[in-house]
């Protein structure tokens, strides 16, 4: 009968306009920064086998411990006389992958707990908020250490080992923000021209908690970038001679005083990755005036 | 609510996320498909060895029975033998936590003094470049890879100028303290830098509100304020931060006692992973829950003391 009156369905009534993407994402100094960074990152990246010339896991014994700016070898070589610079960029692939596929699933999982728990409250919050509780109980790296001793070392464990605890953030902010508005008049208006509660949750309160969420995705990819190659350097990450940041300073850590260039740069690469996704998550917060 | 009945709620919270941790541990290796005793041996698994390890470990009794076996052994203080060095777990592990307990207070207190100087220093020059340059500074603490800059400080203070030993923490305390700094800064860095962020947007808001203009409208000089009014209502947050970060905290002590080589629990969780000893494993972790529980117990019980207004919802 209503929507004979009104010539509409509730759906078009409901057609809700994000408050995200109305107000465009505007540029600070600080997300630009970021985002040049990161820029260059995927370049290197993307255009790994262009920028140099070398195999990052060929040996070249005659040319080991080569110091930077040595003819041929702007980084110079680690103990097998590979080329830094090339393991380096290749390695660069691996770490965004760790901390993309790592922070996909707890993102997607966490914020639709959230919002559902969030918005349906009851059992299911309490059942959800206990099993916050009892999983940030434990120091998140032992955990992540101890999920991997039994999966044994290896990207995809990794991944999970990860996600085990790090949808956990996600879920807390969506709820927190579903909390926030499930009793705002436009929820409520939704409801009352009987939208379902998944229709609810999905069209309407989705689109206006999701973005507190989405800032901390950088965050988050940092954490995992940092987690990755904190087990890849306690030698539960991906198995040499696969290049990657955590397990090439691992391996110049024997080579200190010798070869100093083995362990500083890789960690210099973490650090550019770590201080671009920092830059750009401190960026969009200072966009919506955190 | 009154307090009486907060702490009894909270303490419930407690047991119940004490239960919980456990299940957690104990369903860890027996979710997985295979037979666990497989798991555990490796390469060095034969059917004999797994039948024994079964028997040891309890494994051919029911589910139930498994996880009272486990839970009344940990509250005796039984944590099972370990694979590795055929001693019991629990005198394994409880020589090595206090290594892992000192680092990790020495680098609160180094935390707490690097946080309280720099959020001042920035929050009192917000916007000028004392604020600009710690920000960025801190950024870049936060996103550095604590074991990489642990290995940096041992070349430059440890292999390089010789200020400070590279590994093993001493005989007395003067020597504790003296050889744990570089191990305990590298934490303390870190910690801070979430810490300062907070602080420092504390004191600005707090440094807004009425009662700070009254006492200057009193006369009361500059570092008063800031010290006596300011700082103890901008501190509460910031003490729970401190508080929640525990278990960061513990975690990162974990790496870098492989980086400096402290014989504590950290070396030791590295050594059974590589061993397949999974009772130590399982022992730290349970270990490690139990001290981040307590621990934030015992922080948000002393909001009352911070702040008498608190009230307990």
């Amino acid at each position: 009968m209503s929507e004979k009156v009104l010539g509409v369905r509730p759906r078009d009534l409901t057609r809700v306009r994000p408050v995200m993407r109305s107000r465009r994402i505007r540029l600070n100094p600080t997300l630009v920064a970021g985002l040049v960074l990161l820029g260059l990152v995927v370049l290197v990246a993307i255009a790994a086998p262009l920028l140099t010339p070398y195999d990052p896991i060929a040996q070249q014994f005659t040319e080991s411990f080569l110091p930077p700016f040595s003819p041929g070898h702007v980084l110079g070589t680690d103990n097998f006389g590979r080329d830094i610079w090339s393991r380096i960029a290749y390695s660069t692939r691996l770490d965004l992958q760790i901390g993309l596929l790592s922070v996909l699933f707890p993102f997607i999982f966490g914020g639709l707990m959230g919002i559902g728990t969030g918005y349906l409250g009851g059992k299911l919050d309490t059942i959800l908020m206990r099993i916050v509780d009892v999983l940030m109980a434990f120091p998140f790296l032992i955990l992540v250490i101890a999920i991997m001793s039994i999966l044994g070392p290896g990207l995809t464990n990794l991944y999970i080992a990860v996600g085990v605890v790090g949808w956990i953030p996600y879920a807390r902010i969506t709820r927190g923000e579903t909390l926030a508005t499930r009793h705002l008049e436009y929820v409520l208006a939704a409801r009352t021209i009987g939208c379902s509660s998944t229709r609810i949750m999905l069209r309407h309160i989705l689109p206006n908690v999701i973005a507190p969420a989405l800032i901390y995705v950088f965050t988050g990819m940092v954490l995992a970038i940092l987690t990755g190659a904190t087990l890849s350097f306690l030698g539960l990450g991906p198995q040499p001679p696969t290049p990657e940041w955590g397990a090439m300073i691992a391996e110049g850590r024997q080579f200190l005083l010798l070869a100093w260039w083995m362990t500083t740069l890789p960690g210099l690469a973490l650090l550019v990755v770590g201080v671009a996704l920092s830059l750009i998550g401190d960026g969009l917060a200072e966009n919506r005036g955190g | 609510m009154g307090r009486a009945a907060y702490i009894r709620r909270r303490l419930i919270l407690m047991a119940f996320v004490l239960f919980g941790v456990t299940v957690v541990i104990f369903g860890m290796v027996r979710i997985l498909p295979g037979d666990p005793a497989f798991l555990i041996l490796g390469d060095r698994a034969t059917d004999q060895k797994a039948a024994e390890l079964r028997q040891q470990l309890g494994l051919n009794r029911p589910f139930l029975e498994q996880y009272w076996m486990f839970v009344s052994g940990f509250a005796h203080g039984d944590m099972g033998q370990s694979l590795l060095y055929r001693q019991p777990v629990g005198d394994l592990v409880l020589t090595r936590v206090p290594i892992t307990l000192a680092l990790s207070g020495y680098a609160m207190g180094l935390a707490a003094i690097i946080t309280l100087t720099f959020g001042i220093l920035a929050a009192i020059n917000k916007g000028r470049w004392p604020d600009q340059l710690i920000r960025i500074g801190f950024l870049f603490a936060l996103t550095t890879p604590n074991f990489w800059f642990g290995i940096l400080l041992i070349l430059l203070f440890g292999l390089t100028l010789h200020w400070f030993p590279v590994a093993g923490f001493g005989e007395t305390l003067p020597q504790h303290i003296w050889y744990l700094f570089l191990p305990a800064l590298t934490l303390a860095l870190q910690l801070s830098a979430v810490l300062i962020r907070n602080l420092r947007g504390q004191i600005i808001q707090t440094l807004r509100s009425d009662y700070v203009r009254t006492a200057h409208a009193k006369g009361l000089s500059e570092r008063l304020v800031l010290l006596r009014h300011v700082l103890r209502n901008a501190l509460l947050s910031t003490v729970t931060i401190f508080g929640l970060q525990f278990g960061f905290l513990v975690g990162g002590a974990i790496v870098i006692e492989t980086v400096f080589a402290l014989p504590g629990t950290g070396q030791l969780l590295i050594q059974s992973i590589t061993a397949r000893d999974y009772p130590v494993v399982q022992a730290i972790t349970v270990v490690s829950a139990v001290l981040v529980i307590v621990v934030n117990l015992v922080v948000d019980l002393s909001y009352s003391v911070l702040d008498p207004r608190v009230t307990y919802e």
